[in-house]
């Protein structure tokens, strides 16, 4: 354990040489402790602002700021299904329903085995291949339910 | 007729790799650039085009680079903002993901002409493909010697950094964007001072969007004159237009300024399902609706702006005659709501209540009233907000009532005919 975090944390100082302003670190930190660990946690937030030099509650001010970052615990598979309008002329509404159905959950609820979570978002800028979904890193096109359970079943596996 | 600028070669998947961006003809400009003008040059031929910014706004791009201040020990900062978050535009992921080299020779070529070594491309968090594709090229060109200490052995000093946000629309707007980069809540910055003055770190910066850095390649290759040549005499070159919504073929489509919408319908297949078009967003919902009366307008800035609307991102919002407006403009009511930085009262609280109104008409429990209601709020923001975000969330609300007030009397009275769509 104490070996992960000396190399994390060494991972994490070479972010910081990169940047002549210390804080502007605190992004490309914050995006490679959630790449790692799938959300960001009080101590990680501890650890960056220890490195930077900055209170801890800085940090979160920045965290809690933009809707990317996940804190608590995290879902193996986070989807996000756009409910903008060019995706809504598209039939999004029955594909997030179909969604909350299929995981028996609800827009912004995670399924009780941690695997799967459902958010909506604003638009992704990929409106030509709307209804879009993005499952973690990756865009999903021109969804239909179909395309969908075939995605979720596979998740599933 | 090919008039693709911008949009040439993105079709392409090899297009990618350096080498095929060579052979198409890629970093010449640069060599060019750097061999046989000095920045100020540039600058005035970026001028001589015509060239304005299409991320919005819609500044001539020279003047804008002119600002910049160059007998101060400050160091000066390029930033490519590749934010798009404005719903309908997809324009700039198109154009990174096609073809990363043009932006970054872009930059590189802009950089050098206001005299900055270093460039941040900051790419919404979202993209993660495409800064991954960004990252790449950066890392070939870093190879090849086109950025680096002494580029093409021609004096110039020039590094990139790929910056990512991490999911807030508001980091679009140019002096939020540089709070996100300095490691800050992306809240607006009161302006003046702009940031060509007192931008990154408190440096003089220019802020330019995708598009607009793509074509500077192409002004250097060909001249001024060949682009002041294309479009209109005060929307010069070519646009992408991002059409979505109910066409047959949504895509990106790249025709000179100044096309009338008719066309550009046409190439985008039509209408779905042979409906009849009702209303369209000629530049995203930031941008006043039109109707069908104004399928004819051209679309470039000054065209638009003497009917009223603008250019905007250039996002080409189709409607067929079955769609509810009211309920799609409260859905983009909703987008600003949620996306409102909170800093201003007008805006923050503003987008809320109108979104309460909104929601009180579709659940059939407006009155009469609530139009009238609907345009106070909307005069009570306009005006009134610390960044344009506020005045953009008015736009769809005001215009739709302009255009569609008898569809808002109906729906209110429950005679809607389209209720359910
Ligand atoms: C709320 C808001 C969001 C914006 N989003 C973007 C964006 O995603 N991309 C962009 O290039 N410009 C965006 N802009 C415009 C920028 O503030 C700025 O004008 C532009 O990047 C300048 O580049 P240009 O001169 O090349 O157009 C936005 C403006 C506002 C007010
Ligand atoms: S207008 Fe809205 S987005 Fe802009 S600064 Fe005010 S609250 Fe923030
Ligand atoms: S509206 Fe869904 S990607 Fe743009």
């Amino acid at each position: 354990m104490e070996n992960i975090n000396i190399l994390v944390e060494k991972e994490l100082r070479d972010i910081l040489k990169k940047y002549d302003y210390p804080r502007s670190a605190i992004l490309p930190m914050l995006h490679f402790i959630q790449k790692k660990y799938g959300s960001i946690s009080k101590k990680d937030v501890e650890i960056i602002a220890d490195l930077i030099g900055i209170n801890p509650t800085e940090i979160e001010s920045v965290l809690s700021f933009y809707s990317m970052f996940n804190t608590g615990s995290s879902a193996k598979y986070i989807i996000y299904a756009c409910s903008n309008i060019s995706c809504e002329f598209k039939g999004a509404g029955e594909i997030i329903t179909f969604l909350e159905n299929r995981l028996h959950i609800k827009v912004g609820q995670t399924t009780g085995d941690g695997k799967f979570a459902l958010r909506t978002v604003e638009c992704l800028a990929a409106c030509s291949h709307s209804p879009v979904i993005q499952i973690n890193d990756i865009y999903y096109e021109h969804m239909t339910i179909e395309k969908m359970e075939k995605i979720i079943s596979e998740m599933e596996k | 007729m090919d008039e693709k600028i911008i949009l040439k070669y993105t079709d392409i998947p090899e297009q990618k790799n350096i080498d095929t961006y060579i052979k198409n003809g890629g970093y010449k400009a640069l060599q060019r650039a750097l061999s046989e003008y000095k920045p100020d040059e540039i600058i005035h031929l970026v001028d001589k085009s015509g060239l304005r910014g299409r991320g919005g706004a819609g500044f001539p791009t020279g003047k804008k680079w002119s600002f910049i201040p160059q007998n101060i020990p400050l160091p000066k900062y390029l930033v490519c903002n590749t934010d798009e978050g404005e719903p309908g535009t997809f324009k700039d992921r198109e154009i990174i993901e096609g073809d990363p080299h043009l932006v970054i020779e872009g930059i590189a070529i802009s950089s050098y002409a206001i005299g900055a070594h270093k460039a941040y491309i900051y790419i919404r968090g979202e993209f993660a493909k495409g800064a991954e594709i960004l990252t790449r090229a950066i890392n070939q060109a870093k190879e090849k010697g086109f950025i680096g200490e002494n580029i093409l052995g021609l004096g110039f000093d020039f590094d990139i950094d790929v910056y990512r946000g991490a999911g807030a629309y508001i980091c679009g707007e140019e002096t939020a964007l540089l709070d996100s980069i300095e490691g800050k809540r992306a809240m607006p910055r009161l302006k003046p001072p702009h940031p060509v003055a007192k931008g990154l770190y408190s440096s003089p910066t220019v802020i330019n969007n995708v598009e607009t850095l793509a074509n500077v390649p192409r002004i250097i290759e060909n001249s001024a004159e060949w682009f002041a040549g294309i479009g209109t005499p005060h929307s010069t070159g070519t646009k992408i237009f991002c059409i979505s919504g109910d066409v047959n073929n949504p895509g990106v489509y790249e025709v000179p300024m100044g096309t009338p919408l008719k066309e550009l319908l046409e190439m985008a297949g039509g209408i779905k399902d042979g409906k009849k078009l009702k209303a369209f967003f000629p530049g995203g919902p930031s941008t006043p609706i039109l109707t069908s009366a104004h399928l004819n307008v051209g679309m470039d800035f000054e065209s638009l702006k003497k009917i009223g609307s603008m250019l905007g991102s250039g996002a080409i919002i189709v409607l067929d005659e079955d769609r509810s407006i009211i309920k799609t403009v409260a859905r983009l009511t909703e987008f600003y709501r949620n996306e409102s930085c909170g800093k201003c009262s007008p805006c923050r609280e503003g987008t809320d209540w109108l979104l309460k109104v909104y929601q009180r008409i579709i659940d059939n429990k407006g009155k009469k009233e609530d139009i009238d209601l609907l345009l106070n709020i909307c005069e009570d923001i306009y005006g009134t907000t610390f960044c344009p975000l506020g005045d953009a969330a008015t736009m769809p609300v005001i215009s739709s009532i302009k255009y569609f007030r008898k569809e808002y009397e109906e729906y209110i009275n429950g005679k809607c005919s389209n209720i359910n769509n």
